[in-house]
């Protein structure tokens, strides 16, 4: 899991099973509203996000418009960088485009106004080029935006030809629109080159690297927020969809076991050693399924030793207190100190009398040990009659024949324990313990 | 202040109990009821740090997992102000980083919710007695956590290690011995058992090997 990503997290508690899957917080975030707006929502969504008038921000980007058209520059930048608000229930309202006109008013006054102030016209002329170039960039980005494709079919109605060139929700604008945001592109660099052509020579090297500035800045803010948006949409799904496959597994574990289990219960409550095998199968399926790696018992030590006491457990409805430190390869040698183990395991269940059997197992550089133990009836080792195998056969004598040793400790009345020990190589252990962290 | 003169083996302890699911709360209550007195209960972080240092049982038994932080958050928050209140985690979660997670906070042992009620009893008797309560499968995961290898620079060889004999008796619990029957096979007396047991658990809780948490993170061993 990367980093701190919200990971659904998924908990079960003994007594009423309850899964809690709680929901990430969601971000505040800075949206193009659809609604409110008059060109392409910039304005609206700044003025909600900052919680001042919108007036204000419509205001402040067109007197900004007079600072070498600082205003347009910004406002094509918020249009590139900033997502489209997600699509509501609700119809959105027509745009009252005549509510440019004052803004448009004031823009000119204040350019005007600057021209008749300090009338350095050359520098002016270039921001405004510039401005020029960026917005033709906003348009040609916005026309590669993957999420903008399947909003050009709902909204069909045919517009004036100014909604044509702003409406971002007409299909047949899309080429409209593309060629008219590389005209503007053109007609900018074309203006700058127009405005610093005339000068000297020093100036000429000046004007090569301002071109190659411009170019540069173009192609940036085209590619760009292009891949920083595709790249967040990207992630945004993936998170989505991570989610919504843990949440689509869970629920269909809980259906295969939990209420298939529980209908069992129903069904057999007055069985108790029914109902009590098949709590502790579930419980012990739940708690592979939310706690344990999941490993192959042919492959690992620990998960075939776990594997075989679940076995025991369920055909003897006892309980296997299972413990086990480290882990290791499965071969041959280890799957017959297994097979010990079990065995070891069904004499318990059921010679001994006991609900709850201990199985200690530990990995250790150069052994295997495995500890079966039970506090129950017990036996006289001296008294088990020469017919019966499964003490001398499956435990003892399998050990041998792999090159380990079986010890049995047992007295009458004070419970049995099963020691079994497997010499083993060096680098099995290590290489048993790399391959798990 | 007159305190009352009886033996501490008649005073019936204080116990307050911290989960989140009301019905666990109330089988507890009724099980543990006839050995101790249960003084409190708290269903929420906030809810049980605010009534532990009012009530200031003897023992609190703790859940892990709580929608609002969980037992840990309980542990830190109360355990500065009264360090006479001891916890007993006692938890259906049996993922390493989790229990270790709250001994290495404090708790004074773990025991799981499959427990029987006689021997919760003894575990709470045991904790307020200042002594430590590993299940054996508590055993396993620091057996597991202090797993020698030999790559792993070590900051205070003294802390984070654990003594032969320490590593022996946790193996007995492991395998499911009782203390007396350590001591018996151990040749050694109870009160050397509860001595090393508290030993590995002082360890665990003041080893500064930043390792422990991670490797039960890292593995998510059971």
């Amino acid at each position: 899991m990367p980093g701190n990503f919200p990971v659904a997290r998924a908990y079960v508690t003994c007594d009423d099973r309850r899964v809690t899957i709680p929901a990430p917080p969601q971000p505040r975030r800075l949206y193009r509203p659809r609604d409110q707006r008059i060109v392409a929502g910039v304005a609206a969504g700044l003025s909600r996000h900052l919680g001042v008038p919108v007036l204000a921000v419509r205001i402040a980007l067109v007197v900004l418009l007079g600072f070498n058209a600082l205003g347009l520059l910004l406002y094509a930048a918020y249009w590139a960088v900033l997502p489209q608000e997600a699509r509501g229930e609700e119809k959105p309202v027509r745009r009252d485009l005549s509510a440019l006109l004052p803004f448009a008013a004031i823009g000119l006054g204040v350019v005007l106004l600057q021209a008749q102030l300090f009338g350095d016209s050359v520098s002016t002329t270039a921001g405004w080029m510039i401005a020029v170039i960026a917005v033709g960039a906003g348009v040609i980005w916005h026309q590669s935006d993957p999420s903008r494709r399947d909003a050009y079919t709902d909204n069909p109605a045919s517009a004036p030809w100014f909604a044509a060139i702003v409406s971002e929700n007409d299909r047949r604008s899309f080429l409209f629109r593309f060629i008219g945001g590389g005209i503007l592109v053109a007609v900018g660099i074309i203006g700058v080159v127009a405005v610093y052509a005339p000068s000297g020579s020093l100036s000429a090297v000046f004007n090569g690297v301002i071109f190659a500035f411009v170019g540069l800045l173009g192609v940036g803010v085209v590619v760009a927020p292009l891949v920083w948006r595709t790249f967040g949409q990207l992630r945004a799904e993936r998170e989505g969809r991570i989610r919504e496959q843990e949440r689509a597994e869970l629920a269909a574990m809980i259906h295969d076991q939990v209420l298939h289990t529980l209908a069992l219960i129903q069904r057999n409550s007055t069985d108790i050693k029914e109902v009590q095998r098949l709590a502790r199968g579930q419980e012990r399926s739940l708690r592979n399924w939310l706690y344990r790696p999941t490993a192959s018992p042919t492959e690992r030590f620990a998960a075939a030793l776990e594997q075989a006491a679940a076995e025991v457990e369920d055909t003897y409805a006892i309980t296997v207190e299972t413990v086990v430190v480290g882990d290791t390869q499965c071969d041959e040698r280890v799957a017959a100190l297994v097979a010990a183990a079990r065995e070891a395991l069904v004499n318990a269940a059921r010679h001994a009398g006991v609900q709850t059997v201990s199985l200690y197992a530990e990995v250790e550089e150069d052994e295997l040990s495995v500890f079966v133990r039970d506090r129950g009836a017990g036996f006289d080792m001296g008294g088990v009659a020469k017919t019966r195998h499964g003490v001398r056969g499956s435990i003892i004598g399998r050990m041998r024949r792999h090159g380990g040793r079986a010890e049995i400790r047992s007295e009458p009345g004070d419970g049995t324990e099963v020691r079994l020990m497997l010499p083993i190589t060096r680098e099995s252990v290590t290489a048993g313990k790399e391959s798990v962290r | 202040m007159t305190e009352p003169v009886i033996e501490p083996e008649a005073r019936r302890l204080n116990v307050f109990l911290v989960d989140d699911h009301a019905m666990f709360r109330a089988g507890v209550r009724a099980e543990l009821g006839v050995h101790v007195d249960v003084v409190g209960e708290a269903s929420t972080v906030s809810e049980a740090v605010s009534r532990i240092s009012a009530v200031q049982p003897d023992v609190v038994l703790l859940d892990v997992h709580m929608p609002d932080g969980g037992g840990r958050a309980v542990l830190e928050a109360v355990r500065r102000a009264h360090p006479q209140v001891r916890f007993l985690a006692l938890s259906v979660s049996d993922a390493a980083e989790d229990v270790i997670g709250l001994i290495r906070a404090g708790a004074r042992g773990y025991v799981t919710k499959t427990i029987s009620p006689d021997e919760l009893a003894a575990a709470v008797r045991r904790v307020a007695d200042g002594d430590a309560v590993f299940s054996p499968r508590l055993a396993g995961f620091v057996l597991d956590a202090f797993a020698s290898r030999p790559d792993v620079p070590v900051a205070d060889p003294e802390l984070d290690q654990l003594t032969n004999r320490e590593r022996e008796v946790l193996r007995l619990l492991a395998r499911g011995y009782a203390y007396k029957e350590i001591a018996k096979e151990l040749y050694i007396s109870i009160k050397t058992v509860e001595t090393h047991v508290s030993n590995v658990l002082r360890k665990l809780q003041m080893s500064n090997r930043y390792e422990l948490s991670r490797w039960a993170a890292d593995r998510r061993l059971v």
